[in-house]
């Protein structure tokens, strides 16, 4: 994002998590509701990477352990002829989906509760500054009226 | 006589649309009521309607799929012979190009609003443009400004525009349906109210799902996970959508459907939402939802929960598991690796009984509605077909259990419910028959009353 700019920048989605990273812009007079928010919406994003990187590649590697120990099981390679990927079809592949969302059920409740928790205050902080900067431009525009 | 009824003078109704046109903030909202209209007047114009629909999830679906053909997949090799077969009937829906102008003037617009939300890499209606382009403009990085005439487009994706207009079209079913007579001014409050309080459910719903949303394919181009607004505005946006839309149906309609539209915004919200992370039971919930805009339709019209508005949200409620269930069939990687609890995940056997279930407790449940004196026999009849149809297609499913079965039955789902809605109210057991038979409850009531006082 150009230096230049006085507004937030959000980017392409990460690889691993598949959230988009969101660079901040730090005004010059930030107020320290301001700094509040900003360091919220931070933390979230921060916690929220951790998780998803986190959880996503642990599905991508049961996954490979999981086609590969079946493949095995039937007694074919990685690889085939062709020299292209062997792969299970949706069937086969079912009972590692119901398997890897028991097992991450407890992770996910976890992460549900603190999800929403970081949503509410962002979104209370959001307001308290929004309704700050408007009483303030409100206060602005009555003292250039009155002039 | 109905005829007569649907014969509204078009000076009026154009006024009130010309209305619309001004206050509506969302330009593809017009177009959405004369497509209503014209359900309700005219027949030939469904056929447009079920094609719109099933252009917006054939293009849905193909973008859903598109996202997996690219190089990160190392899943199955389905992916790559199910594009090939939504080409064809891509093409297939593309030749069956509507001939009305409304529905031309709205794709005109929609591509026209393509061409300026390229810039702001907005989500595009038309399939043709190729995923590569999409990908290129997706890795780089956006200013979290927003623009005003970008806003209609962000909030019409926000509300999910598509299926609110889909839930406001059952709700004027359900008005449609309901034994009394027709009043404009009445059907379109209700619409609008309905219109509204979706709007705000959908938003809430996209509000708290954002990281949830950003990781599965159908839904990673979602305004708020893009970043195109921020999460305050979208609280305001449904605030201001369903205040409005409640108070729309409690004053200027009747409080029995205002209360209805605030549960169902709470049901969708604060329930369904959060379990489909908890529990399979989430779907349940969902089906309920789903069933309610016509029970609110049916309350708008007649002011009261008779047996015709339950049996209804009964056949709304038992088409949402076929259509839910095949759905989710084909989904099941985004939803194990998202932690959503979805019985095609955790249960799949469970899944494709109750969608068969449903299919079959269609059939039952048009067979009753004439026992309720809401439709002729002509409609279990009429119906039968279209019934055995999904049916049928519900039972190949449980058999097979594989993607292309699903997929029939879900193409099936988006067709059957307009049609059925549609073969029921041309069925529909006119006001004045019954009075002539004196079987309206009030009436005979009243002569009962007269012979009784001297």
């Amino acid at each position: 994002p150009p230096a230049h700019s006085h507004s937030d920048w959000i980017g392409p989605p990460d690889k691993h998590s598949n959230l988009r990273p969101v660079i901040f812009y730090v005004p010059p007079g930030e107020s320290a509701l301001e700094r509040r928010l900003r360091e919220a919406r931070q933390e979230a994003q921060a916690s929220n990477q951790r998780f998803w990187a986190r959880h996503n590649r642990a599905f991508r590697q049961e996954k490979e352990e999981f086609i590969y120990s079946r493949l095995k099981a039937k007694g074919l390679e990685m690889r085939d002829e062709s020299g292209q990927k062997a792969t299970l079809n949706a069937e086969e592949m079912a009972d590692f989906y119901k398997d890897f969302l028991s097992k991450n059920f407890k992770k996910h409740l976890q992460y549900n509760r603190d999800w929403y928790k970081h949503n509410f205050r962002i979104t209370f902080l959001m307001g308290q500054v929004a309704l700050v900067r408007a009483l303030r431009w409100l206060r602005w525009r009555k003292k250039n009226v009155e002039q | 006589m109905s005829a007569a009824r649907r014969c509204r003078p078009p000076r009026a109704l154009a006024g009130l649309f010309v209305w619309r046109l001004r206050n509506a903030g969302i330009r593809q909202i017009p177009y959405r009521f004369v497509h209503l209209y014209h359900i309700a007047n005219d027949r030939l114009i469904t056929f447009q309607y079920f094609n719109f629909l099933k252009r917006m999830y054939v293009t849905q679906y193909n973008k859903d799929l598109s996202q997996r053909a690219k190089p990160n997949s190392d899943s199955t090799v389905s992916p790559f012979h199910d594009l090939q077969q939504l080409d064809q009937e891509k093409k297939v829906v593309h030749k069956i190009s509507p001939v009305s102008p409304v529905h031309r003037s709205w794709s005109e617009t929609s591509s026209r609003n393509e061409l300026r939300d390229m810039k702001s890499a907005a989500e595009t209606e038309d399939s043709v443009i190729p995923v590569g382009a999409r990908s290129k403009e997706d890795r780089q990085w956006k200013e979290m400004k927003l623009r005003l005439d970008d806003l209609p487009g962000i909030l019409a994706r926000l509300s999910k525009i598509k299926l609110t207009a889909l839930v406001v079209s059952t709700a004027s079913a359900g008005f449609a349906m309901a034994p009394v007579p027709f009043e404009l001014t009445r059907f379109l409050l209700a619409s609008l109210g309905t219109g509204l309080a979706s709007c705000a459910a959908n938003s809430i719903n996209q509000f708290f799902e954002v990281p949830f949303d950003s990781n599965m394919n159908r839904t990673k181009n979602r305004p708020l996970v893009r970043g195109q607004i921020s999460p305050l505005l979208a609280v305001c946006f449904a605030a201001s959508c369903g205040v409005p839309g409640i108070a729309l149906l409690t004053l200027g309609v009747n409080p029995l459907t205002g209360a209805l539209g605030a549960f169902n915004i709470f049901l969708y919200t604060c329930c369904y939402t959060p379990l489909k992370r908890v529990s399979i039971a989430n779907t349940w919930v969902g089906a309920v939802v789903g069933a309610i805009p016509p029970i609110m339709g049916w309350t708008a019209a007649t002011g009261s929960l008779d047996a015709g508005a339950l049996l209804l949200g009964g056949i709304l409620y038992s088409w949402q598991f076929p259509h839910f269930n095949a759905l989710s069939w084909g989904l099941r990687e985004d939803y194990s690796r998202g932690g959503y609890c979805m019985m095609s995940v955790t249960h799949p056997e469970l899944c494709r009984r109750v969608a068969l279930r449903h299919c079959l407790a269609l059939i039952g449940l048009s067979t009753v509605a004439p026992v309720l004196d809401i439709t002729t026999w002509t409609f279990p009849i009429i119906s039968l077909p279209i019934n055995l149809y999904i049916s049928y297609l519900g039972f190949r499913f449980y058999r097979d259990a594989d993607r292309s079965s699903s997929r029939k039955l879900f193409f099936c789902s988006l067709w059957h419910l307009p049609m059925l809605l549609l073969v029921m109210f041309t069925c529909k057991k006119s006001v004045l028959e019954k009075e002539d038979k004196g079987d309206l409850p009030g009436r005979s009531h009243k002569r009962a009353m007269e012979i009784r006082l001297p």
